[in-house]
Parts: structure tokens; sequence; C-alpha cells
């Protein structure tokens, strides 16, 4: 059975879920293969990380060339891969790094890109959710090798024992692909809370929070829940851009979505209208979120969060 | 220095937006327009040739698209361009990224030694914010991309990039892509005079064999995926709305959600 390539996730070799998710969906293609790239010392985890989910090998690039540039030499390092192990598909967790790697990769090896799948089947048949959420797309990649990005919560992870046989790979880097240098990087602080495009809950607040998101990390933390923003939210300053939700920010699709104080423009909409529950607090009962959701409350998100958070608190025990 | 800004025209977003029978976008029926996230582009390219007073810098807006296109660089010379380019002909219809991309890069070749070539941070259409790192590949430049803050100075370039894990400088040397989000800041409206002298701004249309492109390497027939199906998502049916009085609301909400199990 021919390969299927699945980049790792990770940071600093804490292997995360996407992974995991990406090796299921590699198994219904082929003999699913791990791509670490990464600091060395960090390799034996992650191997082991994957090796519960189906790897069957791991492939190390040592990241030394690599780390503190952009993009294009982990371009250079898969598909020097490719070249040598002839997949038959090349999965990448979707992130805005991964899709420009994507990107340069496909035209290397001229072979044909698809994006933000959502799933994936037996034959290569992507799914992808397109014009804000509002159409579902099936197609195939009909070229050279499949390039297929992935998204966050498009397969349910299925436990299976791999070999995971750990394969350095030694990759060259050229120069030219270290011209556009990170010159200095400000890591997140963590928040303690789930990331938010792999988040099973997600509770948003936009411009009707005015400013105070407590009763929505409240309600989020009550309920293990990640936060976030709409685009007003994050322009007033009150939220950093990387928890907004929406066309320009992230796209979610939690098992619930509970949206407060946003009003549910379009732009918005299409971040967050696959998820499988929605839920709005908002005081307009005119507001277009309520077209959305399976359950809404017309009311002040500043008093019927702290009670709803109380109410969940006391249901947890 | 010259700039490249590359625009889209694009079916308005709150428009209903619909496929074709062979599934490609509609981009006839629907009505278009510079794709909103190009105009911060626009905002950079205009920015940068500011900021750099009393260089000799040209601002190109390039599009690849239908007849209907030419509104998109219109409206990118209205805001202040110096000229436009507008790359069409019959065969692109139903491209890929794949294939835009290499319209791209020949034009940009055609317009000759180019220094920075600026890019949106997605089409607002089915965009895959692929283009600018494809047309890097392509030309064999580097990519800066997705920045919020641009600072050039002299062949120097420096970012600032949100990341998922980390904000991020990235620092480059010109000639390379460059893609901005629309964080980079508001996109000027076009004033009276930047519309009348838009007129008198040069705007030429090259088709495929101007840029020596065979037309089998575009469109539909060419593209490197195929679409199976397309399904309008079932329109979400209505759920149950309650208006908070007292309390009601969120004891009504803590009841759904543990019907739900989410507690
Ligand atoms: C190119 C482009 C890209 C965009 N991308 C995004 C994106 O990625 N994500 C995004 O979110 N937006 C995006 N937008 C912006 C989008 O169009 C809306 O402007 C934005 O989503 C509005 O945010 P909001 O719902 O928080 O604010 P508003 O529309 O102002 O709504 C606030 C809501 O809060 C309610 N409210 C006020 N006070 C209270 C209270 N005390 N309790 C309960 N409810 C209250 C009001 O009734 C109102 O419905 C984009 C726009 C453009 C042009
Ligand atoms: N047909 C086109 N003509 C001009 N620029 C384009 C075209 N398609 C994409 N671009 C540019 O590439 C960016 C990303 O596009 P995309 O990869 O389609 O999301 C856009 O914001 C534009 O700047």
């Amino acid at each position: 059975m021919a390969e299927v390539l699945v980049l790792i996730d990770h940071v600093g070799g804490q292997v995360k879920k996407p992974t995991y998710e990406l090796l299921t969906l590699a198994a219904k293609l082929g003999e699913p293969s791990a791509v670490y790239i990464g600091g060395a010392d960090g390799a034996a985890g992650a191997a082991e990380a994957v090796k519960g989910y189906g790897a069957e090998k791991v492939y190390v690039i040592d990241d030394a060339q690599i780390k503190g540039y952009l993009v294009a030499p982990k371009a250079e390092a898969l598909a020097q891969l490719a070249g040598t192990a002839s997949p038959a598909a090349i999965l990448l967790p979707s992130s805005a790094e991964n899709k420009e790697v994507a990107a340069r990769l496909a035209i290397k090896l001229d072979s044909g890109l698809i994006t933000d799948a959502v799933d994936l089947d037996e034959s290569g048949v992507a799914t992808q959710s397109v014009f804000a959420g509002n159409f579902t797309v099936k197609g195939k990649v009909t070229k050279g090798t499949p390039i297929i990005t992935v998204k966050p919560n498009s397969a349910a992870p299925v436990e299976k024992a791999g070999a995971a046989a750990v394969t350095p790979f030694e990759v060259t880097i050229s120069d030219a692909a270290k011209t556009a240098q990170i010159v200095a990087s400000q890591p997140r602080k963590a928040s303690g809370r789930p990331e938010l495009t792999e988040a099973a809950i997600v509770v948003s607040g936009g411009r009707g929070t005015g400013g105070d998101f407590s009763a929505v990390e409240g309600l989020a933390d009550a309920l293990g829940a990640a936060v976030g923003a709409s685009r007003a939210a994050v322009d007033s300053g009150w939220m950093p851009h990387t928890f907004q939700v929406g066309q320009t920010g992230k796209t979610v699709s939690p098992q619930l979505y509970v949206a407060n104080g946003i009003s549910g423009a379009i732009q918005h909409r299409a971040g967050m209208q696959t998820s499988k529950t929605i839920v709005a607090v908002n005081k307009d009962e005119e507001a277009p979120i309520f077209e959305l959701v399976d359950f809404g409350v017309v009311g002040d998100l500043h008093t019927v969060l702290p009670a709803v958070t109380e109410a969940v608190k006391a249901a947890k025990g | 220095m010259n700039i490249v800004v590359l625009v889209k025209y694009v079916p308005d977003a709150t428009a209903d937006r619909q496929f074709e029978d062979d599934f490609t976008v509609d981009r006839v029926n629907v009505d278009g327009l510079l794709s909103e996230l190009d105009e911060y582009a626009v905002e950079q390219s205009l920015q940068i040739k500011e900021k750099r007073e009393g260089e000799e810098i040209t601002v190109t807006a390039l599009t690849v698209g239908p007849e209907a296109a030419e509104a998109a660089v219109r409206k990118a010379l209205q805001m202040g361009a110096d000229k436009g380019v507008h790359v069409v002909d019959d065969a692109i219809a139903g491209s890929d990224s794949i294939a835009t991309s290499l319209v791209l890069a020949k034009a940009i070749e055609k317009l000759g030694p180019v220094d920075l070539v600026v890019g949106g941070l997605a089409s607002t259409d089915a965009g895959m914010s692929v283009v600018p790192a494809m047309l890097a590949e392509r030309l064999g430049l580097p990519q800066v991309t997705l920045a919020s803050v641009v600072e050039t100075q002299g062949d120097q370039i420096r970012i600032k990039r949100d990341g998922d894990v980390a904000t991020e400088v990235i620092g480059g040397t010109l000639p390379l892509v460059l893609s901005v989000t629309d964080q980079s800041g508001e996109a000027r409206y076009p004033s009276f005079k930047g519309i009348m002298a838009a007129k008198k701004k040069p705007l030429e249309t090259w088709s495929l064999a101007d840029l020596g492109v065979d037309a089998a390497q575009v469109g539909l027939g060419a593209a490197y995926t195929a679409v199976e199906e397309t399904a309008a998502r079932p329109p979400r049916t209505a759920g149950e709305i309650v208006t908070d009085e007292d309390g009601s609301g969120a004891k009504a909400l803590a009841e759904f959600l543990a019907s739900k199990k989410f507690i």
C-alpha cells in the first residue's frame, strides 16, 4: 500500500490533536506515515504519540536549517521527502502557514491542492465548506500527488497501533528559501483554555459585551470552552485578533457555539455556521444571529451569562 | 521602484452567490466588485509609495478575470494606483489557483523588473489564501505574507505577522511577494479627484497570447482538481427563542444545555 504523508502539528514535540485526526483520515487512503519537522530532542516524544494512531513510519526532519524562516524551507523539505517516498497523498493540518507551504509544494510537485477540507473519503474525495458555509463542495485532486490541508475537528481520531518506525530524513535547504527571516517572535501567552479551532465548545463575545468579557470568559471556563470574538470586539482592542471568528479570522465548527452580543453579520457567520448546535444571547430580538440558532435568549448578556454559569457550575458539582 | 498589487474581481458577498452548471463560481450573473480584502493590499501599496516620498515609484494594479473585472482595476486606479493591467481571455474561465498564479506570474514578468508584489489575505469568493505563495514559488521570490503591519526602508522590509502560536516580525530583502491582512489598516475611499484622475490613467488589456501562455494550460479543462458535486447547506431549522424575564432566560438556556448533554 502506498504511503500517505501526514505533517505532524506540534509545539516543541508536543503533538496536537489535529494530527491524530489526519492520521485517521490518511488510513482511508493508504499507509499513514507521519512527518515530524522539528528539533531533534522532540522527535522521540512525537513518534511515541503518533504510534497510537496508526503511523507506520515517522520521518524525522531536523529543523536546524528550517526554523527561523517562513514557509519556503518547509515546502522544500516536503518536496524532497515526496520525491523519495512517492506518497499517494500529502495531508497537512490547515493553518495559515501550512496552507502556504501546501501552495508552494503544489507548484513544486506540479500537483493539485485542496485546502480546508472538512472530510475525506476512501477515493480521495474531499469535502469543503464554501461561500460563508452556505455550500458544501466535494472534489478531488486529478493531477499529480494530492495535497490536502484538513481543518481541525474533521474526523474523530481512531486509536490504532502503528509501527511508528523512526526514519531520519536529510534535507538540503537552498539559500533562496532562507531569505524571509523571522526576526523576532513573541509566543502567545497560554490561556489555559482549549484552542479555538479545536475546541468542542466555543463561547464568543461581540460588541454587545461593551468591552467586558468577564461574563463570556466565566461561562467559557465553566463549560471548558474556548473563547472567541467578533471582529467588532477585536477592532475595539478588547480581544487579540487570534480570537476572531469569521471570514478573516478562524473558522470553527464545534459541537456548541454560544454567540453573545454578536449580531450575526455574514462575515461572522462564515466562521461559525457549520457548528453543530448554535446558541445566542442578544438583547435585540431582531438580531440576524437568531435566524441560525437552535436556542436563543433575548436578554442582556451581563445578567444572563453569569446566571447560566452558576447553573453550569452547580450541575457539574 | 515597481510595485504590483494583485486585485481580484469577486461576486458581492452580500448577494446570493451561485455555482454554474459546471460547478465554477458564477461570475457573470452576480454583481461583482474589487474584493474588499484586496483594498487593503492597494492601501498598503499606496502607503509605501507615500512614505517613500521623492522616490520614483509606480504602483500597477493587476487583475486576471472576465470583462467585468476591469472594474476592480478601475477602483484601484481611483484609490491612487498609477496604472492598470487586466488580463482577460475566454480560455481563462474556470481557472484554479494553480492556473491563476501562472497567468499572474507571466503578466508580472512581462511588466519587467518588479520589486514588490502585494496581494490580499484571500479572495472573498472561494479564497484559499494560496495565490501569493504560489506566485512567490513561480517567480522564485521570497514571501512575507499575512502582514498586519508593513514597513520598508531601502530594499529591506519588515512585517508583523499574527500567527497562531506567536506574533512574529519577519524581515526580507526586495524583491519579494507580500500579502496583507484586514488588520493592516482601513483602506481609503476614492476621492472625487481620484475618480477624475483615474479616467486618464493607462489601463492595458492583455490576452494569453500577449503573455505567451498556451490556452491549454489554463481554464477549467486544465484544472488540477475536479468538483464532483456542490450542495447548498440545508437551512438551519428555526430554534426556540425565549425572552429573559427575571432570570427565566438563563434557566431555560441551562435546561437546553443540559438536554443536549453539554452540562
Ligand atoms: C472584509 C470583511 C471581513 C470581515 N470579517 C469578519 C470576521 O472575520 N469576523 C467577524 O465577526 N466580523 C467580520 N466582519 C465584520 C462584520 O461585518 C460585522 O461588522 C461584525 O461581525 C459585527 O460584530 P458584532 O456582531 O460584535 O457587532 P454588532 O453588529 O454591533 O452587534 C452587536 C450586537 O450586540 C447586541 N448587544 C448589545 N448590547 C448587548 C447586551 N448587553 N447583551 C446582549 N446583546 C447585546 C446588539 O443587539 C447587537 O446585535 C468583516 C467585515 C468585512 C467588511
Ligand atoms: N484572479 C486574480 N487576479 C488578481 N489577483 C488575484 C487573483 N486571484 C487571487 N489574487 C490575489 O491573491 C490573493 C489571495 O487569493 P486566493 O489565494 O484566491 O485566496 C488575493 O487577495 C489577491 O490579491
